[in-house]
């Protein structure tokens, strides 16, 4: 493998706090010397990156990649792409796969399907419960000893407080977060989008924001009963930043993440019955939106994951009440957080990149998100000035599903680079 | 797939104008008297091909579609969802790109999703008129309620209450859309579980106790408590239901003033409405049935290019 050298950029490395011009060497898939003015190697590939940030790869703590079961949507080596093309280098499947990720052979699967496509590292995330219905622990022990990195039963809530406190509490001998999708499904039975005025308007049954709050409600108390990591999925409401923000003030062990869709869009995207903005969570109202930009400011709020979920274009061709929740999210995710969140003043450049790399790295306990020397070289190297629009003809993900189609947007992944090896280019033409 | 003054299809009230509305109500007055005479057919839409495609069962409007489309004099198709392509999994966009191959004009739409019209409206080039979907919009069922009410006391500044399951009721919305445009006052009466959130954000006065609308209202448009949609037990019972929330004659009895009473149908005696009430003097629920063939008759002429000043002549001189 030959060493790359990333020269002329602006480093961001939140994991030591650097934000300088320097140059990157990586060799033999380490990252071996972040300093300005490195000298040229006569056997490196020279990356000219003036006008970009370097960063360590991007992790993204909640992907569907649908493989196995939907490889008509999505495939490990086709969400692994897509990964690389938004700029991460770490991708946690969900295991809301068929058949569930509750067994270590499962794990097993996904570990050499991505290893095989040799693109984003990819690590599973193991069922909470067999089958994910709710009833009997998954073997948490198995599941970490073939590769998993936390436990969730993504799609759906941990069905009961007892099971969500025993996963707590055994996960603790693992060291992995318990990851939950904070859900009163007997508040949301029936919903299809936010519940508010728009839903009044359309017809549409609603989903109140208290189907969340109530379980981020009871979760939390059983973090600060057991001990245990919760991790808070895609939270959607401005009651959830406020009990996690407390939460986190008398040291409860909570982390929790945000997607680009519910920092970027309200409810008023399902206008027109508009099948790409149904996900669930709902996309709320404006003051949830800036209590999820004030959390994720804040640190309230940890890291912004892409909830990436991929469906076919004939499931999200229906009925607004018979199409399927969400969007896909790799491929636009850095665009988005640029344009919202940066541009907005939001975030800086490097709390974003702490976002979307360091902190999601520390939440799941991986091997990234850092250019320490002696680092896996996982570098993503973007221009956040370039403008480009939106094209789901483009994207790398098998799925087209997003409602962004068109938006122009700033801040282009350029080069994607994982365990030392580019994995991805930009292809220029996209950008305006 | 022609496009007169409404634009190519009737989706719902909502983003109709009070000009439009009062359009197409002054259209349907000269073609209520067609369905007065003893040959109830004139030539208007002669040629013009209308499906109409019932995914939910339906009598009331289906049939009167039919007769508006009959007395015009179009050519017309059932489809219902039962027994069709629909029922052997066929999609909405191909079921109606299946239609619009065999060379059709216009369709009239019932389907149990909100929205489902739009969908089909995007898709096909036909005129589409919505007769209701899920809890969107049914309206020319809120034209015909306009209509009615029209028929006995001006619009503008009355006060009009729909009470009941408004939540699942889009008989609800394009009644609000429909009596706001035209300058009503509009409140909704029901018990909270069966009130849609954000409703007083539409410009409606909310009531929680029958009574106090009453007390209020100089119309009542009583919905139907549509018992198929009670998944999830949003009253305890029909027996208290009634007793809570039924329109009684004790209770009208209880105000000086004399309520126009309307039922969009199919009523449930003794549950949202007093017999006594639903046949009693104010009652104009029959009226509203009547109103809802010319309703319709005055959608599909201007939906199919019509001209309004013509209607008078185009029906032509009555059979005599």
């Amino acid at each position: 493998m030959r060493p790359i050298l990333i020269r002329g950029g602006r480093v961001i490395d939140p994991s030591s706090g650097t934000d300088a011009a320097a140059d990157v060497l990586l060799v033999d898939g380490k990252v071996t010397a972040v300093s300005p003015k490195l000298a040229p190697r006569g056997d490196a590939e020279v990356l000219d990156v003036t006008g970009c940030v370097v960063a360590p790869g991007f992790v993204d703590l909640h992907a569907h990649l649908r493989e196995p079961g939907r490889e008509d949507v999505e495939t490990i080596a086709t969400g692994a792409r897509a990964a690389v093309a938004g700029g991460f280098t770490s991708v946690c499947a969900m295991p809301n796969t068929d058949p569930v990720t509750d067994n270590q052979a499962a794990v097993g699967f996904i570990v050499s399907q991505a290893r095989r496509a040799g693109m984003a590292r990819v690590y599973p995330i193991g069922a909470v419960s067999l089958g994910q219905k709710g009833e009997q622990l998954a073997e948490f022990g198995e599941l970490v000893a073939a590769g998993a990195v936390g436990v969730s039963d993504d799609g759906r809530p941990v069905a009961t407080a007892h099971l969500m406190r025993t996963a707590l509490e055994y996960a603790l001998s693992f060291g992995i977060p318990v990851i939950d999708h904070c859900e009163d499904v007997s508040l949301s039975a029936g919903g299809s989008m936010h519940e508010g005025l728009v839903s009044t308007r359309l017809g549409l049954k609603g989903i109140p924001r208290a189907a969340e709050d109530v379980i981020v409600a009871r979760d939390l108390q059983l973090a600060e009963l057991t001990g245990g990591h919760l991790h808070c999925a895609h939270v959607s409401t401005a009651g959830a930043v406020a009990m996690i923000r407390a939460a986190k003030a008398r040291g409860v062990r909570v982390t929790a993440e945000v997607t680009p869709h519910h920092l970027a869009l309200t409810d008023v995207a399902c206008e027109g019955y508009e099948t790409n903005a149904k996900m669930n969570p709902p996309l709320r109202e404006l003051p949830d939106v800036a209590a999820l930009r004030a959390g994720l400011a804040d640190g309230t709020i940890d890291c912004i994951a892409t909830d990436h979920a991929p469906h076919h274009y004939d499931a999200k061709e229906q009925e607004f009440d018979n199409a399927p929740f969400g969007v896909v999210g790799l491929e636009t995710a850095l665009g988005l957080a640029i344009t919202e969140l940066v541009n907005g003043g939001v975030l800086s450049l490097a709390a974003l990149v702490r976002c979307l790399s360091t902190r999601p790295a520390e939440v799941a306990h991986l091997p990234a998100g850092t250019l320490a020397p002696g680092a896996p070289a996982d570098v993503v190297v973007f221009d956040p000035a370039a403008q480009w629009t939106v094209d789901p003809a483009r994207f790398f993900s098998k799925s087209r599903n997003t409602p962004f189609a068109g938006r122009k947007l700033f801040g282009l992944v350029r080069w994607t680079i994982v365990g030392g090896a580019i994995a991805h280019r930009a292809d220029l033409s996209a950008a305006t | 797939m022609s496009a007169g003054r409404l634009g190519k299809d009737l989706l719902g009230l909502e983003h109709l104008s009070a000009d439009d509305i009062r359009l197409i109500l002054d259209t349907a007055e000269p073609f209520k008297e067609i369905s007065e005479r003893a040959i109830k057919k004139v030539p208007v839409l002669r040629g013009k091909t209308i499906v109409n495609l019932f995914f939910e069962p339906s009598t009331r409007t289906r049939v009167s579609f039919e007769f508006a489309e009959h007395r015009l004099s179009a050519d017309t198709v059932n489809v219902a969802a039962a027994g069709s392509s629909v029922s052997k999994g066929e999609t909405l966009v191909d079921t109606a790109r299946n239609l619009e191959a065999m060379r059709i004009d216009m369709v009239v739409m019932r389907h149990g999703s909100s929205g489902a019209a739009k969908f089909l409206a995007d898709r096909i080039k036909s005129n589409v008129i919505n007769a209701g979907d899920g809890k969107h919009e049914h309206p020319t069922q809120g034209l015909l309620d306009l209509l009615t009410i029209r028929d006995h006391r001006p619009i503008e500044g009355t006060r009009v209450c729909i009470v009941g399951d408004v939540l699942h009721s889009r008989v609800a919305r394009s009644n609000i859309w429909g009596l706001l445009k035209l300058g009503a006052e509009v409140a909704v009466c029901g018990p909270q579980t069966l009130l849609p959130m954000g409703i007083e954000q539409l410009g409606v006065k909310v009531f929680r106790r029958i009574e106090e609308a009453i007390e209020w209202a100089a119309v009542l448009n009583v919905l139907r408590l549509q018992l198929e949609r009670m998944e999830g037990g949003y009253v305890p019972s029909v027996r208290e239901y009634y007793r809570v929330f039924g329109v009684t004659l004790e209770r009208l009895e209880h105000v000086p003033r004399e309520l126009l009473i309307l039922h969009p149908g199919p009523m449930n005696r003794g549950v949202e409405i007093d017999s006594r009430v639903a046949d009693g003097p104010h009652s104009v629920i029959l009226n509203q049935v009547t109103n809802g063939v010319a309703v319709r008759m005055a959608v599909l002429y201007l939906l199919a290019g019509g001209r309004p000043e013509l209607a008078e002549s185009a029906k032509g001189a009555p059979e005599r």
